[in-house]
């Protein structure tokens, strides 16, 4: 594997998403429509926990989504095609950037519609930014992986849940510790063991990715 | 004539817990009194469970490695022997805990961990049949198999650390039974108990592989 290579991935990817604009939109109104159903549901009124718990679980569901088109949107051909071009590995660190970017964005804006419409309960920004990072990062590497999964198999949608669930399950809880505490004023250096973890999660998936994805590949 | 063996053990040391685990005098401890028992049968599900988990781990592994068919048949069928144990698992510790905790489900790390593990190999035999391509789903299930065990075994690492502390017994919240503070009388019902169901559960994978080989026979023979 060579870095250009997988830097050629991310560009191709970038400039595909860019052309057809309707998957990247599509993602953003799904972000916003959600977070506004919560909003009316609620009636507005939200308490610290709610707003933690309600707004993983729209970030976990809304990169479920994104990350589901990850393998399928190129035909069979075009994958066989890269497969002699670029080794496999370049195809999984790629596809885990180019995930990461959306993911980024889709935290962004899930953020910014919460704010928005019920309010920022963030004390500790500098704590509540780090899981944001590494949720995203976190969220990438795994649910590429299950993509690829999911991809090779027949229903591709209603499996990508069930599979990604159970394993994104010891990250989003942690996240959510983490996020929890800052919203109250707590000092940032009590969950640096907290971040370790995630840090570590998001090493652990992409090795995993790294070694298992070759056998994935190949049909 | 050795398979025969290990199945008169198996079930030998598995009568014997059934009634020591009934008969024998218990530390009576606050709170779990004589529920104490179940420690004889539900804690031997989890080591049986987790025993032919890493089974079904190893020869995914091997699958991988080889691209020989008859692995992944190992494979899959050790996840469906464990889901078996972690049925019976959940289910022997529901009933204690309605006693115990006076409901069916509590909020402890113990228990997560035990429902991401069904929930995981569940998915594990959608995803399975979801592939008719014999090869092709082997590999695939191989990958999520590997990927699955690895990600499962942090989160059972990972847990304790998130919560609080647990109200389970032998993870401190509960009195006694640390796995240095059980009683002596009651690990010579409880480590024969545990023998037991792992020899047992390792029966009973061999038994299902065995009817699976079988079949497929059987459909060779009749194409």
């Amino acid at each position: 594997m060579r870095w250009d290579e997988v830097m050629s991935l991310v560009k191709k990817d970038l400039r595909l998403e860019f052309r057809q604009r309707w998957a990247l939109n599509g993602i953003l109104l799904y972000v916003f429509s959600t977070v506004f159903v919560t909003y009316l549901a609620f009636s507005g009124k939200m308490d610290t926990g709610p707003w933690n718990a309600l707004f993983w679980i729209i970030m976990l569901f809304a990169s479920v989504n994104a990350a589901t088109k990850s393998f399928v949107q190129e035909s069979n051909a075009r994958q066989l095609f890269y497969y002699f071009l670029v080794s496999p590995q370049a195809v999984i660190l790629a596809k885990i950037i180019y995930n990461l970017m959306l993911m980024l964005v889709i935290a962004l804006l899930c953020y910014g519609v919460f704010v928005l419409f019920m309010g920022s309960w963030v004390v500790n920004h500098s704590l509540f930014i780090a899981a944001l990072l590494l949720g995203s990062s976190g969220f990438a590497g795994i649910l590429t992986m299950v993509a690829a999964i999911a991809g090779r198999s027949g229903n591709n949608f209603a499996l990508m849940a069930v599979l990604s669930f159970p394993l994104v399950l010891p990250l989003l809880l942690t996240l959510i510790k983490v996020s929890a505490a800052s919203l109250a004023p707590t000092p940032f250096s009590d969950h640096i063991g907290n971040l370790l973890v995630l840090l570590l999660l998001n090493l652990l998936v992409v090795i995993l990715g790294w070694i298992l994805f070759p056998y994935l590949w190949r049909d | 004539m050795k398979e025969n063996l290990w199945k008169w053990l198996g079930g030998i040391l598995i009568l014997y817990s059934i009634f020591a685990g009934l008969l024998i005098r218990v530390p009576d401890l606050p709170v779990i009194h004589e529920s104490i028992r179940n420690l004889f049968y539900h804690v031997c599900m989890w080591f049986a469970m987790i025993v032919v988990m890493a089974v079904s781990f190893v020869n995914s592994l091997r699958f991988l490695r080889t691209f020989n068919l008859r692995y992944d048949t190992l494979a899959a069928e050790a996840a469906r022997t464990g889901l078996l144990f972690g049925f019976l698992g959940i289910l022997t510790g529901m009933v204690w805990a309605r006693f115990t905790w006076g409901d069916f489900w509590v909020k402890d790390p113990q228990l997560n961990g035990a429902a991401v593990t069904i929930l995981i190999y569940l998915a594990y035999l959608v995803l399975r049949s979801s592939i008719d391509e014999e090869q092709k789903r082997a590999r695939i299930s191989a990958v999520y198999a590997i990927f699955a065990f690895v990600l499962l075994i942090v989160f059972i690492g990972i847990l304790p650390r998130l919560s609080e502390g647990s109200i389970h017994p032998g993870k401190g919240g509960n009195p006694g039974l640390g796995v240095n503070g059980l009683d002596s009388t009651m690990r010579l019902v409880f480590y024969p108990a545990i023998a037991g169901w792992v020899i047992t559960g390792i029966i009973i994978w061999r038994i299902r592989v065995r009817l699976v080989q079988l079949k497929s026979r059987i459909d060779e023979l009749n194409d």
